[in-house]
C-alpha cells in the first residue's frame, strides 16, 4: 500500500498534464452520495462533455438530459435535428421554457458546430446537442470547447430508424468518444401502487464510463419538478436502508 | 390604339395619363424595400422589373424556392400582380419570369440553358424589329439561335442579338448594380492591389467595421443589419448579409459576426473595394453598466444569438412559450430567443411526454368500453401488454377554432408496458358517441 501523499502527487501530476489545473475544478452533484461517490471530485464536472444515450428509446435519455440542464442553472441551448422535443415535458422536468433557446439545424454537422460555438461563449449553463453520431473528432472539438469555458456540455445520442423501443442495444456498440463520462438511461418498471394507476418512473441509469472513476449501474426515480433525481423508498421490502446507501447499487 | 378608339370598344373607360418618372419611383421604393427585408444586391430593370441577386443572402430566408415564394406572397399581399422567376444568369431569369408558365419559373442550378431554349425569342431583350425579322427568317424560339452560325446573324442584326443571346446563357457577365438607399451609412475601402486571402479579407472586414462603427456613434445608433458588398476585378460583386437582434455598435462583435461567413466570399481573381452598409439601423443610447456589488451581472447572450442565427437564419433560433390550449400540439408557440421572459409556464400537474409524435400514429388496441385504458396495443408492428395505466385525460376540441371541433373529444391516458416504458395513447372520441370522434386509438408520445 503506498503512502497517500504518493497518490496525491501522482494525481496532481495527472490533472498537469489535462491541463486542468488552471482553475479547480467545478461539479455539479446529482446529490445522492452513492451515484456522487462514483464521479470525480463527487459530481458531474462542469465545463465538460457528457455523453447521454438511451436504452430503447431516448425519452428517459431526453429528461435525464433537461434534469441535468435545469439543475446547472443559466440559460439553456438545445440544439436539435428533428422537432419531436415537447417542451411541457422539459418544463415538468424543471427546466422552464424562459431558459431553453432552440436550435434547428439541418444535420449533425451544423448541430455540433453550433454546439461548440455555444459551449465556447460561456454565458450558457449548459448545452444540449441531439446528434445521431459522435465521433472521436467531433466529441473531443466539443470537450475542448467545453473546458475552455464553465459550460455543461451534452450530447444527447438520438437513434433514427431502429423506432422500436425494444432493440437494447449494446452498451459498447457506440463508437469511442472523449466524452468525460458516458451514460445510458433505460426506463423500468414503476413500483407498484396499491390502487390503480402508474408510480412515479423509475429509471435504470447506467454510469457506462467515467473518466478518473469507475463505471456503476443504479436504479433511480426519475427528475421531480426540479431537475432531482431519486433514490427509490422500499417500504415494501422494509430494510431500513439509509437514503443513499450502497446497497442499492450495484455495478 | 388611340384612346378615343378604345372609349367607343368600352364604355366607361377610365383613362390615366402615363407616368414613366412616377412608375421608376414605385420601382426604386420596391427595390429599396427588398434590400432592406430579402438581398443586398437588388436594383431596378426598367420599365417594369426587377432583379435581385440571391446569392449571400437566401439561406437567411430558408433557401432559394422559400426565399421567392415568401418575396411573391408579400408582394401579392401588398397588392402587386408580380410575376418572378430564379434562374442562374440575369437574362436567363428576365426571360423566365416574363415568358415562362408559372410552374417552370424555378430554374435548377446549371439549367438555365435548357429551360429558356423553349422560350419566344421576345424574350431576349431585343427590339421588336428585330425580333419581326428573326420571325420571318423561320427563327421561334430562343433554342433555334444556338445553333446556326454568329457571324451571318451578327452582320444582319448587328452585335445586340449576339451580346443578348450570351447573356441570356451566362457566356458574358452582365453585372448588377445595386441600388444605394439615399441615406446609408457606409464606410468603403479601395484597394490599389485586389487582394484575395481569407485573412486580408477579414484585416479589411475589422477596419470597416471600425469606421462604421464610429459614424454609428455620431447619429446615435446601432446596425441591426449589414451587407458586406466586395467589389471584384471583373465587376462581379459579392454580398454578405447579417442580421443582429438587438442594435449593435461593437466593431469587435460585427468582425466576429462578418468573419464567421468569410468563407462565402469567393474572391474570384481578387477584390478591389469593399462596402459595409448598415441597411438596417436602430436607436441605440448609451446605456449604464451593472454597477451594482451585490447582484451578479447576468451573462449575455445576444452576440452567441446573432452569430447562430445567421448560420442557421433566424427562424430556426427560438423559445417555445405556452399558449393556453389543452390540445398538446397547441400548446407551444415560438418566439425571438431575446425576447422579455414570459413568465409563464405549462400546468405542472398533468404529466407530459418528453417526445411527440406528430402526427400521432395509429395503435391497434384490446380495450373495453367506454372508459377504459387498453389492455395490449400493436404499435411499428410490435404488440405491448399494458402493465398499468392512468387516465382517461378529457381533451375537448376547440370548437371556437374549427367547427369540425365542436363535438371532438380525446381520452388520453398514461400507459406503461411490461418492459417499463411509458407511452402517451389517446382514442379519438369518447367511446359512445360517435360524432365525437373515430373511436380509434393513436399513439402521441413517449414518455419513457
Amino acid at each position: 500500500m503506498r503512502p497517500p501523499s504518493a497518490l496525491e502527487a501522482l494525481r496532481a501530476q495527472v490533472r498537469q498534464i489535462e491541463g486542468r489545473n488552471r482553475r479547480t475544478a467545478s461539479v455539479l452533484p446529482f446529490g445522492i452520495p452513492a451515484l456522487d461517490a462514483r464521479l470525480a471530485h463527487g459530481g458531474l464536472a462542469r465545463g465538460a462533455l457528457h455523453e447521454v444515450a438511451g436504452a430503447g428509446h431516448d425519452a428517459a435519455a431526453t429528461l435525464f438530459a433537461a434534469g441535468i440542464a435545469a439543475r446547472a442553472g443559466g440559460k439553456v441551448l438545445w440544439c436539435l435535428t428533428q422537432p419531436d422535443l415537447f417542451a411541457p415535458a422539459l418544463s415538468q422536468a424543471g427546466l422552464t421554457s424562459d431558459r431553453v433557446i432552440y436550435l434547428e439545424g439541418g444535420d449533425d454537422r451544423t448541430v455540433l458546430a453550433c454546439c461548440e460555438e455555444g459551449l465556447r461563449h460561456g454565458g450558457l449553463g449548459a448545452v444540449v446537442a441531439e446528434i445521431v453520431r459522435l465521433g472521436m473528432t467531433a466529441s473531443r472539438r466539443l470537450q475542448l470547447a467545453a473546458e475552455a469555458s464553465a459550460t455543461i456540455g451534452i450530447a444527447l445520442r438520438r437513434r433514427y430508424g431502429a423506432a422500436s423501443s425494444d432493440a437494447v442495444c449494446p452498451a459498447d456498440a457506440a463508437p469511442p468518444s472523449a466524452a468525460v463520462t458516458r451514460w445510458r438511461i433505460a426506463a423500468l418498471p414503476a413500483a407498484p401502487l396499491p390502487v390503480p394507476g402508474v408510480g412515479r418512473p423509475r429509471w435504470r441509469v447506467e454510469l457506462i464510463r467515467s473518466r478518473s472513476g469507475e463505471g456503476a449501474t443504479f436504479e433511480l426515480e426519475a427528475c421531480d419538478d426540479t431537475g432531482h433525481l431519486r433514490l427509490p423508498a422500499e417500504p415494501v421490502h422494509g430494510s431500513g436502508q439509509a437514503a443513499g446507501g450502497p446497497s442499492r447499487a450495484f455495478g | 390604339m388611340a384612346a378615343t378608339m378604345a372609349q367607343t370598344l368600352v364604355p366607361d373607360l377610365v383613362l390615366q395619363n402615363a407616368d414613366p418618372a412616377a412608375d421608376r419611383a414605385m420601382l426604386d421604393r420596391l427595390a429599396l424595400w427588398m434590400q432592406r427585408s430579402f438581398a443586398p444586391i437588388v436594383a431596378a430593370d426598367p420599365p417594369d422589373g426587377i432583379i435581385l441577386e440571391s446569392a449571400g443572402a437566401d439561406h437567411l430566408h430558408g433557401g432559394e424556392a422559400a426565399m421567392l415564394a415568401t418575396l411573391c406572397s408579400r408582394l401579392a399581399g401588398a397588392g402587386f400582380d408580380v410575376q418572378a422567376a430564379i434562374a442562374d444568369h440575369w437574362g436567363a431569369a428576365h426571360a423566365l419570369a416574363r415568358f415562362a408558365a408559372p410552374s417552370a419559373r424555378f430554374s435548377a442550378p446549371g439549367r438555365a440553358a435548357e429551360d429558356i431554349a423553349t422560350l419566344p425569342i421576345a424574350a431576349l431583350r431585343i427590339a421588336p424589329a428585330v425580333v419581326e425579322a428573326l420571325h420571318l427568317l423561320g427563327f421561334a424560339r430562343i433554342g433555334d439561335l444556338s445553333a446556326p452560325p454568329r457571324a451571318p446573324l451578327t452582320l444582319r442584326f448587328g452585335p445586340e442579338l449576339g451580346r443578348r443571346l450570351d447573356q441570356a446563357h451566362g457566356r458574358i457577365a452582365e453585372p448588377i448594380a445595386a441600388i444605394r438607399p439615399p441615406d446609408r451609412i457606409a464606410a468603403r475601402l479601395a484597394f490599389a492591389e485586389p487582394i484575395a486571402a481569407a485573412e486580408t479579407i477579414a484585416r479589411c472586414i475589422a477596419m470597416l467595421a471600425a469606421r462604421l462603427c464610429e459614424s454609428l456613434e455620431g447619429k446615435g445608433l446601432g446596425a441591426r443589419q449589414l451587407d458586406l458588398l466586395c467589389q471584384r476585378v471583373d465587376s462581379r460583386a459579392q454580398a454578405l448579409r447579417v442580421g443582429t437582434a438587438l442594435p449593435l455598435r461593437d466593431a469587435r462583435r460585427m468582425t466576429r459576426l462578418l468573419c464567421d461567413r468569410i468563407e462565402t466570399i469567393d474572391p474570384g481573381f481578387g477584390i478591389e473595394a469593399m462596402t459595409l452598409t448598415a441597411i438596417a439601423t436602430e436607436r441605440l443610447a448609451p446605456r449604464q453598466a451593472a454597477s451594482c456589488l451585490i447582484e451578479a451581472a447576468t451573462p449575455d447572450v445576444s452576440d452567441l444569438i446573432d452569430l447562430l442565427a445567421n448560420r442557421v437564419g433566424a427562424g430556426n433560433l427560438y423559445r417555445l412559450a405556452p399558449v393556453p390550449s389543452d390540445v398538446a400540439e397547441r400548446a407551444v408557440r415560438r418566439i425571438p430567443p431575446l425576447a422579455p421572459p414570459t413568465g409563464a409556464s405549462w400546468p405542472l400537474q398533468w404529466p407530459r411526454p418528453a417526445r411527440l409524435l406528430t402526427p400521432p400514429e395509429p395503435i391497434e388496441t384490446v380495450a373495453l368500453l367506454p372508459d377504459h385504458p387498453p389492455v395490449f396495443f400493436t404499435w411499428r408492428g410490435m404488440r405491448r401488454r399494458v402493465h398499468c395505466a392512468d387516465g382517461p385525460e378529457r381533451v375537448f376540441g376547440e370548437w371556437w377554432k374549427r367547427d369540425a371541433e365542436q363535438e371532438a373529444v380525446r381520452d388520453y391516458f398514461r400507459i406503461e408496458s411490461d418492459g417499463g416504458e411509458r407511452y402517451w395513447v389517446f382514442r379519438a372520441g369518447d367511446g359512445r358517441d360517435a360524432r365525437s370522434g373515430s373511436q380509434r386509438w393513436f399513439l402521441h408520445g413517449i414518455f419513457a
